[in-house]
């Protein structure tokens, strides 16, 4: 190893201790954006020294950075913060397809590979394509251009065991003897990109903070086999902990759902309507309310909870909550901004819209803090939600989602719910809450709904 | 023995992630990840190393695409990322939690 080399892995060393350290001030909102920072500055200077080899084709790696920078650049600021989750999904795949590249052109350039490099040769063609390919499926989803919910049919287990068992199979083969496999590579290849398609669209709309997590942590894991791919420890330790985040807020998603990752993958849940709701156990009368009644509950309240689900970044209502919230602050009232941790198409993706309309992140207060308090509080206002706030979670054994840890706002004094009709939600069970007697459902296009609300308030004063 | 020597530098991230990530707060769930998404475009690293000038006429279309696709990655999670953190604020500019 010459000085130069040295000199390149050293740097690497650095770049990587500033991932770590950028990914801890991650931990906090306060320091959270300087550790943004901190870990970008880590991948220019791991660029930088990357860029000091010898014998680069200079021409080809401008041209491929220039057009990239300018992409991701106009992507990055154009981008609404409501759909941040397809964003977030459109770049993950943009990752795994360069680690699938990557080890392609490696391959093409030296196929007599031992037999540990060709299995993390396959294994980085094999999770690149499916992060690429189950990537788009997830972005078109969100973005709604292909339909949103799950698309399940006979016989789809059996036509994913194939697709693996190919998979599994031409992975062999080409490990055994990668010199002459090249048609085993292809194959691996087309077989990754059709498994991440059929792996993903069997899953529906609001399972998809799972999805994006999963593949979160695809990428992370691809980049992490390209490492052993070309020998470099910089691809295998940012790879890693990026693998780690994604496996981790795969778990907290599933357990704030209380199913099983297997469960989420395999059910196609939401596809057939429940009949459970249907036959009336808790049915009754709905107590609808105009914006005047929802005024003077909230005129004399001394705490409120906002409770936002996906409906509220469909409706882009958060400026207009936040202007409410902050009427309701003026007029003496405690509020805070409740949110489960699977409301939204991805972790966190609530916290994101509250933080883009000004409200103050020490008001966002996590389902576990504020359960405990549910009975002390006067009024819960859910706008969009609904799986996220059904007591049959908690209560009836007989419900899909009996289980599932919920914001438990029937325990509150009064439930104002936003909505726009009484069609049932993702799950496709009915809420029981809509018919409890502390519950007001206030019907009508959220956004258009807590305008007339601060139009009421204007109009007092 | 270098197959081994990766393999104990990949466990070890493996668990230090684990171990970072376990602390981050539901509220910024959604810039840690498109964060650590940014950073698995690390693969740009490999991508840039192996655009060799010598490299064959295929390996240098795939090189330039995996090098252009990973940057978008890279530079337009990082820039997505600072844009919404800069969005997460406390109003009342008292001492951070």
């Amino acid at each position: 190893m010459n000085t130069l080399t040295l000199g390149i892995n050293f740097a690497y060393v650095i770049s990587a201790g500033m991932f770590i350290l950028g990914l801890k001030m991650l931990s906090s909102p306060a320091t959270a954006r300087k550790g943004n920072l901190v870990s970008a500055a880590g991948m220019l200077l791991a660029i930088v020294v990357c860029l000091l080899n010898a014998g680069l084709d200079y021409k080809w790696i401008m041209i491929g950075m220039a057009a990239g920078t300018v992409i991701g650049l106009v992507a990055a600021y154009r981008v609404e913060m409501t759909s941040m989750p397809e964003m977030v999904a459109l770049f993950n795949g943009f990752g795994g397809i360069a680690s699938l590249l990557l080890a392609w052109s490696e391959y093409h350039q030296h196929p007599e590979l031992s037999i540990f490099i060709a299995m993390v040769t396959f294994l980085t063609a094999f999770i690149g394509g499916i992060t690429f390919s189950g990537s788009m499926i997830a972005f078109g989803k969100l973005s709604e251009m292909i339909p949103s919910k799950a698309v399940v049919f006979t016989g789809q287990h059996i036509v994913n065991a194939v697709i693996l068992l190919t998979a599994v199979g031409s992975g062999v083969m080409f490990s055994i003897n990668s010199a002459d496999s090249y048609m085993f590579f292809i194959v691996i290849v087309g077989v990754s990109l059709l498994f991440g398609i059929t792996s993903v669209i069997p899953i529906g709309g609001a399972d998809m903070p799972v999805v994006i997590s999963l593949l979160n942590s695809y990428s992370g894991i691809a980049a992490c086999a390209a490492g052993f791919v070309v020998n470099n420890t910089i691809l295998i330790v940012a790879g890693a902990l990026v693998g780690a985040s994604g496996i981790i807020l795969t778990k907290i998603m599933c357990k704030a759902m209380n199913r099983s990752l297997g469960n989420v993958l395999f059910s196609g849940f939401g596809s057939k309507v429940h009949a459970a709701g249907a036959k009336g156990a808790q049915q009754g009368e709905v107590r609808p309310a105009t914006a005047e009644d929802v005024y003077y509950i909230l005129e004399g309240a001394d705490s409120v909870a906002f409770v936002p689900g996906y409906g509220l970044a469909v409706a882009q209502a958060q400026h207009v909550v936040r202007e409410l919230g902050e009427i309701l602050e003026a007029n003496g009232t405690d509020v805070m901004y409740a949110i489960h941790p699977v409301a939204g198409r991805m972790p966190g993706h609530m916290n994101v819209l509250l933080a883009e309309a000004n409200v103050s992140y020490d008001q966002l207060v996590e389902m576990d803090d504020i359960n405990p308090k549910m009975d002390t509080i006067d009024v819960c206002v859910v706008i969009g939600a609904n799986d996220v706030v059904n007591p049959a979670a908690l209560d009836d054994k007989s419900s899909p989602i009996y289980g599932m840890p919920i914001i438990e706002t029937h325990r509150s004094k009064t439930v104002i719910v936003l909505k726009r009709s009484m069609n049932p939600g993702f799950a496709g069970i009915q809420n029981a809450l809509f018919f409890n007697e502390n519950t007001r459902m206030y019907f009508g296009d959220a956004k258009a709904s807590i305008q007339a609300l601060i139009a009421e308030f204007k109009s007092a004063d | 023995m270098e197959a081994v020597f990766l393999t104990f530098v990949f466990v070890l991230s493996i668990f230090l992630g684990f171990e970072l990530i376990s602390k981050v707060p539901s509220t910024l769930h959604t810039p840690l990840m498109s964060g650590s998404n940014a950073i698995s475009g690390i693969t740009l690293i490999g991508s840039l190393a192996s655009l060799k000038s010598d490299n064959v006429q295929v390996a240098i279309i795939f090189g330039t695409l995996a090098v252009a696709f990973a940057t978008v990655n890279v530079v337009g999670g990082y820039a997505v990322t600072n844009r919404m953190l800069e969005m997460f604020k406390k109003k009342d500019t008292g001492d951070a939690k």
